[in-house]
């Protein structure tokens, strides 16, 4: 079985058995302040460090590429409030015009 | 059907469509990450947790190994853990209804019921169900379209799909860095996952931002 497979498997097989064990456990388990808590941090630092290496490195190699200019554009999406589907398209069309231009 | 009735279908199908139409970025940055359409679709059907996914594929297209894809996929996945637990004393499931509770238990379905509250229980299981079921027939339509989108693009650089996938993280991220705290977390941990990633195998420098959180969440 390849990477791929593996991953798209095994994640699913998690994902659900995260999901049903919620519906399933008493749930003093999961309320005590301090789980809610490192629950609400745990998204913030795995998605910040996923835009970091997704815009700065090519495999095990850092770079600065037109990546940097979607990235950034993004952000002034996003300081702009613009709904989620704008952010994303305006950060492919920036980049993709710096790449084929550039 | 009443007129609450009606505002409950309303906020779902809103949400369901708006929601449901991100599937065409996570189509297409599975397929740009390598990913096939079929395991893109797959993703969506049986993992259906859009971080997750987005994370799994985001790992694995920067090398990682099938392990750091999963183990970041699933700490993303642990909130779906505690909307269960929000959603099963309101929902009163079992057998089979408990499954496919279960299965659509994520973000917005667990938003939207617990946003029409005041609307009585009824309303907090209609905004469940209808939410779920909602966002999981758009966001699997759309992933399908994204992904063969996608594959018909060829070099996908050239259509800015490299940096659509940083940009959906961070579309993720930005609502929830309500504070000096939060956002001082999230520009740490970008830091030291870029620091870290010419040292460490790919996709461990991602996991390990996870431990950042666990310590300054205890600590706090």
């Amino acid at each position: 079985m390849t990477v791929f497979w593996i991953a798209t498997l095994g994640t699913s097989l998690v994902a659900f058995a995260l999901k049903y064990s919620g519906h399933s456990v008493p749930d003093r388990w999961l309320s005590h302040p301090k789980i809610q808590r490192v629950n609400a941090l745990i998204p913030i630092a795995l998605l910040s460090a996923l835009v970091a290496v997704q815009s700065f490195s090519e495999k095990a190699k850092l770079m600065v590429d037109q990546r940097l200019v979607g990235l950034m554009v993004a952000i002034i999406a996003l300081l702009l409030r613009a709904p989620f589907p704008v952010v994303v398209l305006s950060a492919a069309v920036s980049s993709a015009a710096v790449y084929r231009w550039f | 059907m009443s007129k609450d009735s009606s505002a409950t279908l309303r906020d779902s199908l809103s949400v369901s469509i708006t929601v449901g139409a991100y599937g065409v970025a996570f189509g297409a940055a599975a397929v740009a990450n390598g990913f096939s359409v079929l395991q893109s679709c797959l993703l969506s059907l049986l993992t259906f947790s859009g971080a997750s996914q987005f994370a799994v594929v985001g790992v694995i297209g920067a090398g990682g190994s099938a392990l750091s894809g999963i183990a970041t996929a699933s700490l993303l996945g642990v909130r779906n853990s505690l909307y269960g637990v929000i959603m099963a004393p309101r929902l009163k499931v079992r057998g089979l209804r408990r499954i496919l509770a279960a299965q659509v238990t994520i973000d917005e379905s667990t938003a939207v019921a617990l946003g029409q509250e005041s609307r009585g229980d009824e309303a907090v299981r209609k905004g469940f169900w209808y939410t779920g079921i909602g966002v999981f027939v758009f966001w699997n339509l759309f992933t399908l379209a994204g992904a063969l989108g996608a594959q018909a693009m060829g070099d996908i650089r050239a259509f800015g799909l490299d940096s659509a996938v940083p940009a959906a993280f961070l579309g993720l991220v930005w609502p929830r860095l309500i504070g000096n705290f939060e956002r001082a977390l999230a520009i740490s941990c970008a830091i030291f996952a870029i620091a870290m990633t010419p040292i460490l195998p790919a996709g461990l420098p991602i996991i390990a931002t996870a431990f950042i959180a666990i310590a300054m969440g205890l600590k706090k």
